[in-house]
């Protein structure tokens, strides 16, 4: 007798055959009719009181949405055979091997009203142009050069370069990882649960500041060194680092969330009225 | 109508030409809006007076709505503002007539299957399709370009995955309804291959 285990498994492989057809179906290479939804619901319900976790149930319920699309796209069908515009295709197609082009030409001709348009100049456009043209500044005084001056070709060194901020004073993975220090370091010292308020985290002396702190915190959610804690009632936003960055993070599908940083939100933060 | 309104009507009736004839976008036609703005809330019997003019030079003022539906009553404000409003011929083009306008036998012919078949296929159908039934009367290399050019022409549209529709251009220029009607009271003959129908009188010779 087939043990309940092996039962499940072909369960699921029936649901994934059952999602495959109807994917094929909606994507328009295969007929819908071709589907008996009434034996596929009947495989559905079968092996529906089998399904106990949460990958399962959804499996099923991904199913009944893809046989939902199909039974859709019958009533559409039927709905299009209803209308005075549906032809069988095969009898179409069958005329339309069957009709030389000559002919082809003549039927289409009864159908076809091409648009018609005039492409013209006229005096006085041609007047307009001309005022135009005798308006027009001429392009060497639109474009005048940029006044740079010219310098000869020297050496520069990271510390010119740094200090004309082309360059940052530090690595970019030695600055993220500083920063990702303060955050643990903030976080034992003044944070609750081992999180912190957000803004109290990227909050600086200057709104510029703040930006940065911002974009580096952006840094440290994505390469897996912290992570948000959201609390959409109490519309709080908090930021909790892992002890130990999860680079598996960057491999697993991410989403996006979109944080404020205004410099009105910026003074609110500084009066204490933002959380 | 008196003298005044006469004159106010033929004025605003050289605009509506002007707008409906030269193109002002990429696409041509004026929108409904567009003619309201320029013509003031009476457009619809501006154009009607044009479309009646315009009858005796074989010419017509075509209305094709939004979403290409056709409003089964009378089409309010709003349907007419949205539409989009074109000059098309009002009678039919001779097969001579095709040649001086600038299209060949071969692809007038392969435009009439195309959208034929789409229309039966429920408005859609997949490009590998079309050019199967395409390639059995036109020789292979020319199935590609020809659908490329009514794509460029904006008779047809093919999406990401290599599904074609309609156009906005077939839905001003043709007559779905018509086409598939006379095409399937047409005759049948024998089939005539692509190659015998070359020593046929042709006009694309």
């Amino acid at each position: 007798m087939q043990s309940r285990k092996d039962h499940k498994r072909l369960g699921k492989e029936k649901l994934q055959r059952i999602i495959e057809m109807c994917a094929a179906v909606e994507n328009r290479t295969v007929d819908p009719f071709l589907l008996e939804v009434d034996d596929l619901i009947r495989v559905v319900k079968e092996y529906f009181p089998n399904w106990e976790e949460t990958n399962e149930l959804n499996l099923d319920s991904e199913a009944i949405h893809h046989l939902a699309s199909v039974i859709k796209l019958q009533s559409e069908w039927v709905k299009h055979c209803s209308t005075s515009l549906y032809t069988d295709p095969f009898l179409l197609e069958e005329k339309i091997s069957n009709v030389n082009k000559n002919e082809l030409l003549n039927v289409f001709l009864k159908a076809w009203r091409p648009l018609i348009e005039l492409e013209q100049l006229s005096m006085t456009i041609i007047a307009a142009a001309m005022r135009y043209w005798n308006n027009l500044v001429p392009i060497m005084e639109r474009w005048q050069d940029l006044d740079v001056q010219e310098v000869a070709i020297g050496i520069t060194n990271r510390e010119e370069l740094v200090k004309s901020r082309v360059l940052q004073k530090q690595f970019f993975s030695d600055e993220l990882n500083n920063y990702w220090k303060e955050l643990k370091k903030k976080a034992d010292k003044n944070g609750k649960d081992g999180k912190l308020l957000y803004w109290d985290f990227i909050g600086a002396t200057t709104y510029e500041e703040t930006v940065e702190r911002a974009y580096l915190t952006s840094f440290l959610l994505t390469y897996g060194y912290a992570t948000l804690e959201i609390h959409p009632l109490e519309e709080e936003i908090f930021i909790k680092p892992f002890k130990k960055s999860h680079k598996d993070i960057l491999t697993q599908q991410s989403i996006s969330i979109p944080i404020s940083v205004t410099y009105e939100n910026w003074e609110k933060w500084k009066r204490g009225e933002l959380d | 109508m008196r003298k005044k309104t006469r004159g106010i009507y033929a004025s605003k009736m050289k605009r509506a030409t002007h707008m409906l004839f030269y193109r002002r976008h990429k696409k041509p036609g004026v929108k409904g809006w567009e003619l309201r703005k320029a013509l003031g809330v009476d457009y619809p019997k501006v154009l009607g007076i044009l479309d009646n003019y315009l009858k005796s030079l074989d010419m017509q003022v075509k209305t094709v709505f939004e979403g290409a539906k056709k409003p089964t009553k009378k089409p309010s404000i709003e349907e007419l503002d949205t539409a989009r409003f074109y000059v098309t011929l009002r009678g039919d083009l001779t097969p001579k007539e095709t040649k001086m306008i600038g299209w060949r036998i071969d692809d007038l012919a392969g435009l009439a299957v195309t959208i034929a078949h789409i229309i039966s296929k429920k408005g859609q159908a997949q490009r590998k399709e079309v050019e199967k039934l395409l390639s059995e009367k036109l020789p292979g290399w020319k199935v590609g370009l020809n659908l490329d050019k009514y794509i460029r022409y904006g008779y047809l549209h093919q999406d990401d995955n290599d599904l074609l529709y309609l156009d906005w251009r077939t839905r001003a220029e043709v007559d779905e309804k018509a086409l598939i009607e006379s095409l399937l009271r047409s005759d049948t003959q024998t089939t005539l291959s692509f190659e015998s129908t070359k020593n046929n009188k042709q006009l694309d010779a």
